[in-house]
């Protein structure tokens, strides 16, 4: 028990230095060490701050974010009620070809997918990072399962006052399923906001680089220069949002990384 | 399969060290967890027969089922199955001058007379086996170890599952620093023991070794949810019984604890194997394959191939094979979780 306890605190060891280094200015000749005496203070983060362009990689994230996120939100819920509730010939067939997109990520069909954005006009622009995404078969199969875990009287109340299947699913099923579609936009906005290569690909000038692709540009720049404490500062700086997010609503991410299994 | 319910509001409950009592999920919160679970762990044959429910006329049904599904399909089309199409057609198609393409095999020919693949290849399985292996041990031994509710376990569990949290690129930015000769964090303790400087990265034979080092520290923490969801559907009946029946430790463990966690085992190796292939971003930033292609692994060549040398041929017939492979894992691990599914059941 100790043991594993121990191999715990081992396993914080890159945040703690994280952590620290990033506080401390200047270049400390023990900046390895894990017990320094300081000085402390925040001149890393300015300096990374100024090296890189932070404003933009942040909003540049959080639009694709949630731009994924919004449309995803409408195609997943009207396709699960469809998988959920309707019975239609060749079902089970088209659920198993939705659920190849889990295996089929973009970054792995770089060569076609490029082909695609450019003949759509969306190379090098945040909706061609997007695109993608916008359909999410893991996403689909949450909704299914959360929409067959409603009773049906609510449906059938709306459908005697002669709500339409669009009315319905957005009046009366999506609120019900708040749960389910906080659980996906927690794990959506987490694979998102940490993906790397199909940010990399899709796209190729400054303005439409996202926070990874920035911090990877930054921290080669920085570690030539070795300023190891900037670039602790500039890491510390892309993963903080879902750190905290993290602590603080811990109970929800863990149960959405549970029942998510797939990102 | 009911079990799993409690298990997951337990495994949520513990993990949040809040001090204050944890407001419980509402209700079809915990419906949809119960049905995940069951589905996940393979559906009852006519489970989504019997609850369709309501079907007046097919017919009818046709097109509302068609318009709902149609927004997904679009991009799916477009993203998933085109692609698939187009890049066995670019595989086939060779040397395309002045627009005129032949149709052959040319391009698989080079791909598998290129050393640089083979080596990629071989990279791919070792980096594979490396992470999965020490990853998902560790992941069943922490989720054993600080199984236990309290407040230390608590603290621990969520330090092992902060790397999840982070872009696979922020950890390798940590690790550049950790693993830097002479001066890095790892040599800079080592030193104390009287160990001398060593090029984790730069070292042909150590540095597809530090680059798994890595990836199994993203993931350990992951895969130990899934074990820790599992372990808490064990029956504790059953061990306490064992117990009285003198039992040791190590007989639980192997005769009751292990086979019942072999659906966790079915379901966290698929996802496993997923990352295997696709977790190459530190590859991207770290080593770019090298030194001497030590690190270069499937998909890192694919990238290479298409967005640096330009050879959409190569690019493409070695996503055609990664991606048959892919599919074969996954049909042969979905088999292999399946039959596990009939071992518990």
């Amino acid at each position: 028990m100790l043991a594993v306890g121990g191999a715990a605190f081992f396993w914080a060891v890159p945040f703690a230095w994280m952590a620290l280094a990033s506080f401390r200015p200047g270049a400390p000749a023990d900046i390895a060490s894990l017990t320094p005496a300081g000085p402390f203070g925040f001149g890393n983060f300015a300096d990374a701050w100024h090296s890189g362009n932070f404003p933009l990689w942040y909003l540049n994230t959080v639009l694709v974010c949630g731009g994924i996120l919004a449309v995803q939100v409408v195609t997943i819920s009207a396709a699960g009620y469809a998988f959920a509730r309707l019975s239609f010939p060749g079902r089970d067939l088209l659920f198993i070809m939705f659920l190849l997109q889990l295996l089929l990520i973009p970054a792995l069909l770089i060569v076609p997918n490029l082909a695609t954005l450019v003949s759509l006009h969306l190379y090098d622009r945040l909706l061609g990072i997007m695109a993608p995404y916008f359909a999410s078969a893991f996403g689909t199969f949450l909704m299914r399962q959360t929409f067959r875990a409603i009773p049906r009287d609510y449906e059938e109340a709306a459908m005697l006052d002669g709500a339409s299947i669009p009315r319905l699913i957005w009046h009366v099923l999506v609120p019900l399923a708040r749960p389910g579609l906080t659980a996906f936009a927690i794990v959506s906005v987490t694979a998102h906001w940490n993906e790397f290569l199909w940010p990399l690909m899709a796209a190729s000038s400054p303005s439409t680089q996202v926070l990874t692709v920035g911090l990877a540009s930054f921290a080669s720049g920085s570690e030539a220069g070795s300023a190891w404490g900037v670039v602790a500062a500039g890491t510390f700086l892309v993963a903080a949002p879902l750190l905290l997010l993290f602590l603080f609503f811990q109970r929800r991410f863990v149960s959405s990384f549970v029942f998510s299994g797939i990102k | 399969m009911l079990h799993l319910d409690p298990a997951q509001r337990r495994l949520v409950i513990e993990l949040s060290h809040l001090d204050h009592p944890v407001v419980m999920e509402s209700r079809y919160q915990r419906d949809v967890t119960t049905s995940l679970l069951v589905e996940r762990q393979g559906p009852p044959p006519g489970a989504a027969a019997s609850t369709a429910g309501i079907r007046p006329s097919r017919r009818s049904r046709w097109l509302p089922a068609l318009a709902l599904l149609a927004p997904s399909m679009i991009f799916l089309v477009a993203f998933t199955y085109w692609p698939v199409v187009r890049v066995i057609g670019e595989s086939l198609l060779v040397g395309r001058f002045a627009g005129q393409g032949v149709v052959g095999l040319g391009n698989y020919q080079r791909l598998f007379a290129d050393p640089h693949f083979a080596r990629a290849a071989l990279n791919n399985a070792l980096y594979a086996a490396g992470t999965i292996v020490p990853s998902l041990g560790l992941a069943l031994v922490f989720a054993l170890g600080l199984q236990a509710s309290n407040r230390a376990n608590a603290i621990l569990r969520t330090l092992m599952v902060l790397p999840l949290l982070i872009p696979l690129v922020a950890a390798a930015a940590l690790f550049s620093f950790i693993l830097l000769p002479g001066e890095g964090l790892l040599d800079f303790y080592l030193a104390k023991f009287g160990i001398g400087m060593i090029n984790w990265l730069g070292d042909p034979d150590l540095a597809l070794g530090s680059v798994i080092a890595i990836t199994v520290w993203k993931n350990t923490g992951y895969y130990m949810l899934f074990f820790l969801a599992g372990l808490a559907g064990v029956s504790q009946d059953l061990l306490d019984a064992a117990t009285i029946d003198g039992a040791g430790a190590l007989r639980r463990f192997r005769s009751i604890t292990l086979p019942m966690l072999g659906p966790t085992f079915g379901f966290v190796l698929p996802i496993a194997l997923l990352n295997a292939l696709t977790q190459v971003d530190h590859v991207v930033t770290m080593t770019q394959g090298g030194p001497s292609d030590a690190t270069n692994l499937l998909l890192y060549y694919i990238y290479q191939q298409a967005a640096q040398n330009y050879d959409t041929g190569l690019a493409a017939s070695a996503t055609v094979v990664s991606v048959a492979v892919l599919l074969a894992l996954s049909f042969f691990s979905f088999r292999t979780l399946e039959r596990s599914i009939h071992y518990e059941s």
